[in-house]
């Protein structure tokens, strides 16, 4: 190892600093707004960067008591567990079998999965309001479930791919020496072994979700079926009205639980994109 | 006796038949595959030829009426100067913020990937853009550049750079809303961009580095020669990831500016939206996205060809 600096180290920090600063700084500024008297905050002149009267709570509960923001809460987070199960019921066999199956083919089946999931939303969104509309789906959340596949399923499969590769084919194939099935194989050796793999999924599909915008404004009408995503600013500015310190705390409370959750699979994440990033 | 005996061998026969049939991997293999083959091309592939049959033809939201007008929808589009303008900004925006993303994730990725302490902390601090909702963040950088009371005014005027009583309209002067939407597509963009090229470095033997340093050379040196040279491909999958999310955006424009002032800052996505959905014409808000499929098109064989370059290695 090479002996380490202390300009080397110092730079770092510094770098660091004004990168977390940058990235960090609206969230920063809202979580500072969101406490504020409107008396404080709508007066041209004050200090932006003082408290120049109390901080109150009264905004942030009146997210939760006067809006529909608990509503969004509960619809984000429904929509997120059934897309999370059917993202698992159709990306893992498929992953497994991509890995495992498919010989020369797996590539190849790989790519294919990989491009459904560069054909974006906004260009998506007009036949599948269509589909969604004929289906009689409209303006509920399985309009939502219906579609928060085509988002999330390519991209997990493509990242249980690499999970799955990484698995020694030995561990299965002792198994089926053993005298145990192809599938009782898997899910006695090789799905024990991909639960890290498993949890990243789990998580990424939900923020995807959580993260869309498009297809809620498009398909959702009624503020009791909206996302969080759509709900906030849609249902939370009225026409000219912004309810600013509200507005900014549901885009804190969102975003915090989110980067935690994000930050505490990022390796698992970093480990999956390398392998099957890099290795195609 | 000898009945029941026959009976239970046709059982073992069927079961062993299916088993032995799934334990075939030419079977098995499809028989996994299918169902997420099936739901991808009947709700990502046959949509995507939908917005091709649409794109020809004069459908609306409100009615079923339905007939092939030819190119009639893509020449009221080209002539459309919004479009124009929103075609232009797709490519401007995009170019302009993965530059800025391309030098800035390699300098993150770099310090990121060292063990230091605090490290999850500031981990944390620098995901948030990417982890937050786009419609959320783009809430907090509307309220940051408000007209009255942006925090940046008040330095800016503090300072006397800018007169006191004339605040920065961030928001609704052409060349400001645009640097400003550009801004917000570097910044969500970012931290993906340099957690993809920290797995590039880490990916690194770091022997190759620490050999060439033995050898005698200096830090720019193994960055340009060592380096760049292994991180390249990967570079290139995060900035490929970093092109679609900003060339299909609709909902940061949509937030921040509306597309506004007038339309200086609309996109594809954004027109296609407010065309198609909140106009309501199918055709057009169609033809206006299939713009798009191009610079797709060529991410995807670009992707492709990446991928057949690392099978040979």
């Amino acid at each position: 190892m090479v002996a380490r600096r202390p300009g080397v180290v110092v730079s770092r920090w510094v770098v660091l600093l004004v990168f977390a600063l940058v990235c960090a700084f609206p969230f920063g500024w809202a979580t500072f707004t969101m406490f504020k008297a409107d008396a404080d905050l709508y007066t041209v002149g004050h200090v932006p960067f003082f408290y120049n009267s109390p901080p109150t709570f009264d905004h942030v509960r009146v997210l939760f008591t006067d809006t529909a923001f608990l509503t969004f809460v509960r619809n984000s987070l429904e929509i997120g567990v059934i897309v999370v199960a059917i993202t698992l019921a159709l990306s893992v066999p498929a992953a497994y079998a991509i890995a495992r199956l498919t010989g020369q083919w797996g590539g190849r089946l790989a790519m294919m999965v990989f491009i459904f999931y560069l054909v974006p939303p906004t260009l998506l969104f007009l036949p599948l309001s269509r589909i969604v509309a004929d289906l009689g789906l409209q303006d509920t959340i399985w309009a939502l479930v219906l579609v928060y596949p085509t988002l999330t399923a390519p991209f997990s499969t493509w990242l249980l791919v690499g999970f799955f590769r990484s698995i020694p084919r030995d561990i299965e194939e002792q198994a089926m020496i053993d005298g145990y099935s192809r599938a009782s194989a898997v899910v006695r050796t090789v799905l024990p072994l991909a639960v890290p793999g498993l949890f990243t999924v789990v998580i990424f599909t939900f923020a995807f979700t959580m993260n869309d915008f498009i297809y809620a404004v498009a398909f959702i009408s009624s503020s009791d079926n909206m996302t969080v995503s759509a709900g906030v600013p849609v249902e939370l500015i009225r026409g000219d009205v912004f309810f600013w310190q509200s507005l900014m705390a549901a885009a804190v409370l969102v975003a915090i639980p989110v980067a935690l959750a994000y930050n505490f699979f990022l390796d698992r994440f970093v480990k999956g994109l390398a392998l099957g990033g890099v290795k195609g | 006796m000898s009945e029941p005996a026959v009976h239970r061998t046709v059982i073992i026969d069927e079961s062993f038949r299916v088993h032995h049939l799934l334990d075939r991997e030419s079977v098995l293999g499809p028989v996994m595959l299918s169902p997420l083959l099936i739901y991808l091309v009947a709700l990502i592939g046959l949509p995507l030829v939908f917005v091709f049959i649409y794109a020809f033809s004069d459908a609306t939201t409100g009615s079923d009426s339905f007939g092939f007008v030819g190119l009639q929808t893509f020449q009221t589009t080209l002539e459309d100067p919004v479009f124009r303008i929103a075609l232009r900004n797709t490519v401007v925006f995009t170019v302009l913020a993965q530059l800025v993303v391309i030098v800035l994730a390699t300098v993150l990725g770099f310090v990121l990937s060292a063990d230091f302490r605090g490290k999850w902390f500031v981990r944390f601090l620098i995901l948030l853009p990417w982890t937050t909702p786009v419609a959320l963040s783009a809430l907090a950088w509307l309220w940051m550049l408000d007209s009255l009371f942006s925090p940046f005014n008040w330095i800016l005027g503090n300072l006397h750079v800018v007169d006191q009583g004339t605040p920065v309209a961030w928001l609704g002067q052409d060349s400001l809303a645009v640097g400003s939407v550009v801004a917000l597509q570097a910044w969500r963009t970012l931290p993906l961009a340099a957690v993809i090229l920290m797995a590039g470095l880490t990916s690194i033997p770091p022997e190759l580095s620490e050999q060439a340093e033995v050898d005698g050379a200096g830090f720019w040196r193994r960055f340009f020669d060592i380096t760049m040279p292994l991180l390249a491909p990967i570079m290139m999958v995060a900035i490929l990831f970093g092109i679609v999310a900003t060339f299909t955006d609709m909902a940061a424009v949509y937030i921040l500016t509306r597309g506004g002032p007038g339309n200086a800052t609309q996109v594809l996505g954004s027109w296609s939206f407010y065309t198609g959905i909140q106009g309501g014409s199918l055709a057009q808000g169609a033809a206006i996205g299939i713009f798009m499929f191009p610079v797709l098109l060529g991410v995807c064989i670009l992707m492709l060809r990446r991928a057949s370059q690392t099978e040979v290695v």
